[in-house]
């Protein structure tokens, strides 16, 4: 530090002049830290409450002050029944939506990114729509389609919604894949003997992969928390995220904190693997 | 499928008896595309037969067809009109995948997911040759390509040069038929693309396939082919060694095109010893041994640089003389540039060798006498 300083020339222009650049510079960088550092505590700091509060021991219905810490609730996770069969139907609404939206989505990406054909205009449209339109105008619309369609609503239902919601994310992350692919390589792959068939699995879905891999973690993440959408089209169904709702008027359980630290685990695990395998991936 | 085709390989030089079935032929194919509801034709009608083992180039400027016509010989083009037949064999409506020829792309067109040895592998694969059979001719092309101990790499992590010759590989392992280039030195730099030109040439010899170039750039085609079709305009527009085509261009554009070229235009006054001359000015004259011309006839006749003579002597009789003033006189090294206007307004183009006895004569503004041989006026047609 104060090397840079003896460092600067000695016959400086007149009083006034600008301080050297270096030692500006290098407060600067350290402004730049310390805002940094603030961000990512501010964005993680909800969830290092959510995960500390699982360990609180609490002796009232509602974990909101520090008592002490304690293991128990990792025990008497499975003490609530209707909480275990709520996490379930989320798991298994949130993964089979991700399913068919991952494979609807990359199709409708590849077809975008791909071809000009009639009618991109709207679809273009009506998925920038569905990012853009309010989860109680959804919500609500859904409901009564559902109704004056004569469907109960229930798991399938869910389900649907969630394909709705979450497609144009899928569509679109692939689609932004597609549009930067040299269609050439593809061109290559048909010229070395590969049918259209093989020149898709082989060559153009792992080129795409990455893109379908994010937009299926979108998917998986929009639908796994999703609440108001949910509410309106469950009908008797829990899930996860409505069941917590229905809690907090009696007290959310420190069962609530711990499950939430495990699926926020899992998709850390899941993140760190597609980061680490993507960079071996290009 | 593999083994026939490797027999055919080792009979074809020496082949000697029927006439040779040729590499491609292509026969009337046009290409057109719709474009804001109207036909344009990127391939106006193209026949040409190309040679087994030949070094083929299709040379034009960008827009000119001859992507497109390599696209179609390819498969990744239906023409419009017109048959294409590799081998004596009608393909016009055979997919690219069974098509036996292979193709390397302008972009390179490596599989961005696989290391070299896979890339290279591919072709093979698709074909289910026997893996110890794959494992070998992949390791051999490697070897030729001068790509040996690097088939872990993965294609961005190599330069633009391995690249190259990894798209050169992957493409050439399979054995096929002909080879298809798309100006596949276009992204290299000058060094390197001179390095390429001599190293293609010296594969094609030494695989002995019939190379298909397509490129925009004269001395590429000059110095590596066999034959070059020089296209214009969705047509071809001369069809000949390198040697002719730089010699006798068969029209404008060619001249234009390949190297510079001076173009001069006249009535002929009379035929004289086989030799039509032309008038120009007052004692200028053009010679040309070329076509039965009448006297009266208006022709074109153009002539290269550096057959071109300067002088500040009349010429002897029997050659083209024309009188002009230097406009301008450029040092380049290997030989000086003038240009000389003739009294017409024509200006034409003179190298003049940097030799031993040869000391820059003329100056700007000096009057000087043109001369070359009748033999080195050629007619352009029509």
């Amino acid at each position: 530090m104060s090397t840079a300083t003896t460092s600067a020339p000695v016959t400086a222009p007149s009083a006034g002049a600008p301080a050297p650049a270096r030692p500006r510079r290098r407060l600067l960088d350290r402004l730049l830290k310390v805002y940094v550092w603030l961000i990512l505590a501010w964005l993680f700091l909800p969830i290092a409450v959510m995960i500390i509060f699982g360990f609180n021991d609490t002796k009232s219905k509602s974990n909101v002050t520090w008592q002490g810490f304690t293991f128990k609730w990792w025990g008497m996770l499975d003490q609530d029944p209707k909480l275990i069969e709520a996490v379930v139907n989320s798991l298994e609404i949130a993964v089979l939506a991700t399913v068919i939206t991952t494979v609807i989505g990359t199709l409708m990406g590849l077809a975008m990114g791909r071809y000009r054909f009639r009618g991109l205009g709207t679809v273009n449209l009506v998925l920038f729509a569905a990012i853009a339109s309010p989860e109680l105008v959804m919500g609500s619309s859904l409901l009564s389609l559902f109704v004056s369609a004569g469907v109960q609503p229930g798991f399938v239902t869910v389900v649907i919604a969630h394909v709705l919601f979450s497609l144009s994310f899928v569509a679109i992350t692939v689609r932004a894949r597609v549009v930067g692919l040299d269609p050439s390589i593809e061109e290559a792959a048909r010229d070395l003997g590969a049918s259209t068939w093989v020149t898709f699995w082989r060559v153009t879905f792992p080129m795409i992969l990455p893109g379908v891999i994010s937009g299926a973690l979108l998917a998986f993440a929009l639908s796994i928390d999703d609440f108001v959408i949910t509410q309106f089209t469950s009908g008797a169904l829990q899930t996860f995220p409505l069941w917590i709702w229905g809690a907090t008027r009696i007290g959310v359980p420190p069962q609530v904190n711990i499950l939430g630290t495990l699926i926020f685990a899992v998709g850390v695990v899941i993140a760190v693997v597609n980061m680490v395998t993507a960079r071996r991936r290009t | 499928m593999t083994e026939t085709q490797a027999d055919v390989e080792a009979v074809a030089p020496a082949a000697s008896g029927p006439p040779p079935v040729p590499a491609i032929e292509l026969d009337g194919v046009v290409k057109e595309y719709l474009a804001h509801g109207e036909v344009v034709q990127a391939v106006k009608g193209v026949t040409l037969t190309i040679a087994e083992g030949e070094f083929f180039s299709l040379l034009g400027p960008s827009g000119c067809g001859k992507t497109t016509t390599m696209r179609m010989i390819a498969g990744f083009e239906d023409p419009s009109r017109g048959t294409v037949r590799l081998h004596g064999q009608d393909v016009t409506d055979v997919p690219p995948n069974k098509r036996d020829v292979n193709m390397v792309f302008q972009s390179y067109a490596l599989f961005p997911h696989m290391n070299v040895w896979e890339n290279v592998a591919f072709g093979l694969r698709r074909k289910k040759v026997p893996d110890a059979e794959i494992k070998r001719r992949v390791g051999e092309m490697l070897e030729i390509v001068d790509l040996g101990g690097r088939e872990k790499r993965r294609p961005r992590e190599m330069s633009g040069g391995q690249q190259q010759r990894v798209a050169l590989a992957r493409a050439l392992v399979n054995r096929p038929r002909a080879l298809l280039l798309d100006e596949p030195l276009g992204a290299l730099d000058l060094k390197l693309r001179q390095a390429m030109q001599i190293e293609l040439k010296r594969i094609q010899r030494e695989v002995g396939i019939t190379f298909v170039y397509v490129t925009h750039d004269q001395s590429e085609a000059l110095t590596m082919s066999d034959r070059i079709a020089v296209m214009n305009d969705g047509l071809v527009e001369q069809l000949a060694s390198p040697r002719e085509i730089y010699e006798r261009p068969a029209t404008a554009f060619v001249a234009g095109f390949i190297g510079t070229s001076n173009l001069i235009s006249g009535t002929v006054d009379r035929v004289e010893d086989g030799c039509a001359v032309l008038r120009l000015g007052d004692d200028g004259r053009v010679l040309t041994e070329e076509g039965a011309h009448r006297a009266g006839d208006t022709i074109a006749v153009t002539v290269r640089p550096e057959k071109v003579m300067i002088s500040t002597d009349e010429p002897a009789a029997g050659l083209s003389a024309v009188r002009g003033t230097v406009a301008e006189v450029v040092y380049l090294g290997l030989y000086n540039s003038y240009a000389v206007r003739l009294p017409g307004g024509t200006e034409v183009t003179v190298f003049q060798q940097n030799a031993l006895d040869s000391t820059s004569t003329a100056e700007r503004g000096d009057a000087v006498w043109l001369s070359w041989r009748p033999q080195h006026s050629y007619v352009i047609g029509s």
